[in-house]
């Protein structure tokens, strides 16, 4: 009883405590940097002319391209980065701490060199784009899949570093447990590697997903800007800006709602690993 | 490659390094129905057994095999991968997995070598009941106690039927309240279990109470291997003797009396009857010149059998009628003028015995 009633007191001593008035300004303004452009922003939609403007072509065109290459960016993602953050996780090589500094690059590199860097590799002129064109009659540039490539390029690297993290993090005696109950290399990692880094995954799943959603610089630079083809919402609002503030506006809403609904609900329940 | 036909039970001889600094060199053969326990301070080599037993590890010479089935022979190229082992393992800290449920855990195995999924968990279910788990089939690790996950653990390891037990530190993860009883349900799997059971411990009194034969394991080498009789009352090295040193008594106890070998010894714990272990700890046994005065119950008249010198502590091993092992100050000693051969007065307090309850093991002393 004594324990019990000395933390309550000390909790109400706690809360009777006030708070560094300093920390709370400094907070407070640090909210007002994400939160008074939001305002801004709906500040000028026009709410009456809306359902018009997102029903255009150029809006319901750049929301499905950017939904599908956002999504396929992230699958691609999940494919090939999963299993290279378990290389640099879990094998020892020569020159892995260059691949692990090639792997955060995108992160810290100007998404236009990225594109740009994609094209002189993969352009119709590139080194592997020409060779590849000839040969397939497959032309990456101006394309969805440019798109969808120039995604990964800028996106993966938040998968890669949350997966490595999680894996170098998780306690390996549980694999060991797991072989000897008999599983092979692949079920261990299906059914007790991945799901005990699954917070880790879904975190990086959505940052991932939430990065080619974004994603300018490269796609423009890489695969253009065609309405239908290449043209994603980012493209579109800085193209409306320039003709149709109203369509820019309406663009940058369906943008905010549709990244802040996915961020809500997986904070939840699966972001706790950030 | 090893010459020799291979045995019914587990038969480990081989070595191993890790770095530059340490070896691991081990000679074990375990028959069906055997408990060995491999028992070593920390660090010795203890866990380093286990994996490469479990296939978790590479040996680099010599021979593992159980059941007849060569496990590892490097010099043959043979090295079977962990999957393909029958070695059911208790795992130290006993790693449920903690995203499965409890039953999910138990049929992990199973679901592994390829039984269907509703199969499988109602064959978890089956050692679940039979080990009192009955209604925590849907229950996450994280909210079992420990003696809970222990017995999950054991579920675990024994619902897919290997060729051998192996358990490492089974009873280190709990605390001192549940250890003696666990150690009776474990002690009672144990011999439940048809093939040879391995148990490391760094516990002298699980090592004594599991196991029909006990290793000690010291820097990667066993020093000595016996009955636990056989250690405690012939040690070899320092470290045995300090096992022995802390006075391991088989007995039968009545209302606080227990009677070892043809020797009684009053106690403080009167809860307990049947077979104990007693614990005395050497620097609770004072000797004296002349019968002592005072409360001791435990006293009596013996003769010196062995002196050893340890700088500021003297040891002193007693003879008939009870062997045991006396620590005093060198002071103390020297005030006595102990010496070999001589008889002197013994007391214990029966507050410093420490009982626990053993599984039907007589004590040739």
């Amino acid at each position: 009883m004594g324990f019990i009633a000395l933390t309550t007191e000390r909790r109400e001593a706690e809360r009777a405590r006030r708070p560094p008035v300093l920390l709370v300004v400094l907070g407070v303004l640090g909210l007002a940097v994400f939160a008074v452009p939001f305002i801004g922003l709906l500040s000028r939609v026009p709410w009456t002319d809306l359902p018009e403007l997102l029903s255009s072509d150029l809006v319901t065109d750049a929301l499905r391209l950017s939904m599908v290459t956002s999504l396929t960016a992230t699958l691609v993602a999940v494919l090939i980065g999963v299993p290279l953050a378990w290389i640099l996780a879990r094998l020892e090589f020569p020159g892995r701490s260059l691949v692990r500094g090639l792997v955060t690059l995108p992160l810290v590199l100007p998404p236009v060199v990225g594109g740009a860097a994609l094209l002189f590799a993969l352009g119709r002129r590139g080194l592997i784009g020409e060779p590849l064109n000839q040969a397939t009659g497959l032309l990456l540039p101006f394309s969805t899949s440019g798109v969808v490539l120039a995604n990964t390029f800028v996106a993966m690297p938040f998968l890669v570093i949350t997966v490595e993290g999680a894996l170098r993090n998780l306690d390996r005696r549980y694999e060991g447990a797991a072989s000897s109950l008999g599983a092979g290399q692949w079920t261990v990692l299906r059914r007790i590697t991945l799901p005990m880094i699954g917070p880790s995954l879904v975190a990086g799943l959505v940052l991932t997903w939430a990065r080619a959603l974004g994603e300018f610089g490269a796609t423009i630079t890489f695969a253009g800007n065609l309405q239908g083809r290449t043209q994603t919402l980012p493209l579109a609002v800085f193209v409306a800006l320039e003709s149709d503030r109203d369509v820019a506006v309406a663009l940058s809403l369906v943008m905010v709602v549709v990244s802040l609904a996915v961020l809500v609900a997986l904070r939840e329940r699966w972001w706790k690993a950030l | 490659m090893v010459e020799g036909p291979l045995g019914e039970g587990l038969e480990a001889r081989f070595e191993l390094h890790r770095g530059d600094e340490f070896r691991l060199e081990l000679d074990l053969a375990i028959p069906p129905g055997r408990t060995v326990a491999l028992l070593g301070p920390n660090g010795a080599g203890k866990s380093t057994a286990v994996a490469a037993i479990a296939g978790l590890l590479q040996i680099e010479s010599g021979r593992i095999g159980l059941a007849g089935v060569t496990l590892d022979d490097p010099g043959a190229g043979i090295n079977l991968p962990p999957e393909s082992r029958k070695v059911g393992v208790v795992f130290q800290d006993y790693l449920l997995f903690p995203h499965l449920t409890v039953a999910e855990n138990v049929a992990f195995g199973l679901r592994s070598r390829g039984m269907s999924r509703s199969n499988s968990l109602a064959r978890a279910a089956d050692w679940l009941t039979r080990l009192d788990l009955a209604g925590l089939e849907k229950r996450k690790p994280a909210l079992l106690s420990g003696g809970q996950a222990q017995r999950v653990a054991l579920a675990r390891a024994l619902v897919t039927e290997p060729d051998l037990l192996l358990l490492d530190e089974p009873l280190s993860a709990l605390d001192v309240t549940t250890r003696s009883e666990m150690r009776r349900v474990l002690d009672r799997h144990l011999k439940e279990f048809p093939g040879p059971r391995l148990v490391i411990t760094h516990d002298p009194v699980e090592a004594f109470l599991l196991a029909d034969e006990v290793h000690i394991i010291e820097k990667g080498v066993v020093t000595q291997w016996g009955t636990p009789d056989e250690i405690r009352l012939r040690p070899r090295t320092p470290y045995a003797a300090d096992l022995a040193g802390s006075n391991l008594l088989f007995g039968r106890a009545t209302a606080g009396l227990a009677q070892v070998g043809s020797h009684h010894i009053h106690l403080a714990e009167h809860g307990i009857d049947g077979d104990v272990l007693l614990t005395i700890r050497p620097s609770a046994i004072s000797l004296h010149r002349r019968p002592p005065e005072g409360s001791p119950r435990n006293m009596w008249e013996t003769t010196i059998e062995l002196i050893e010198d340890l700088g500021e502590r003297t040891r002193v091993r007693t003879g008939a009628p009870l062997p045991l092992t006396a620590e005093v100050t060198a002071e103390a000693s020297t005030a006595l003028g102990l010496a070999e051969g001589e008889s002197v007065w013994l007391a214990i307090k029966a507050t410093e015995i420490g009982v626990e309850p053993g599984d039907g093991r007589t004590s040739s002393s």
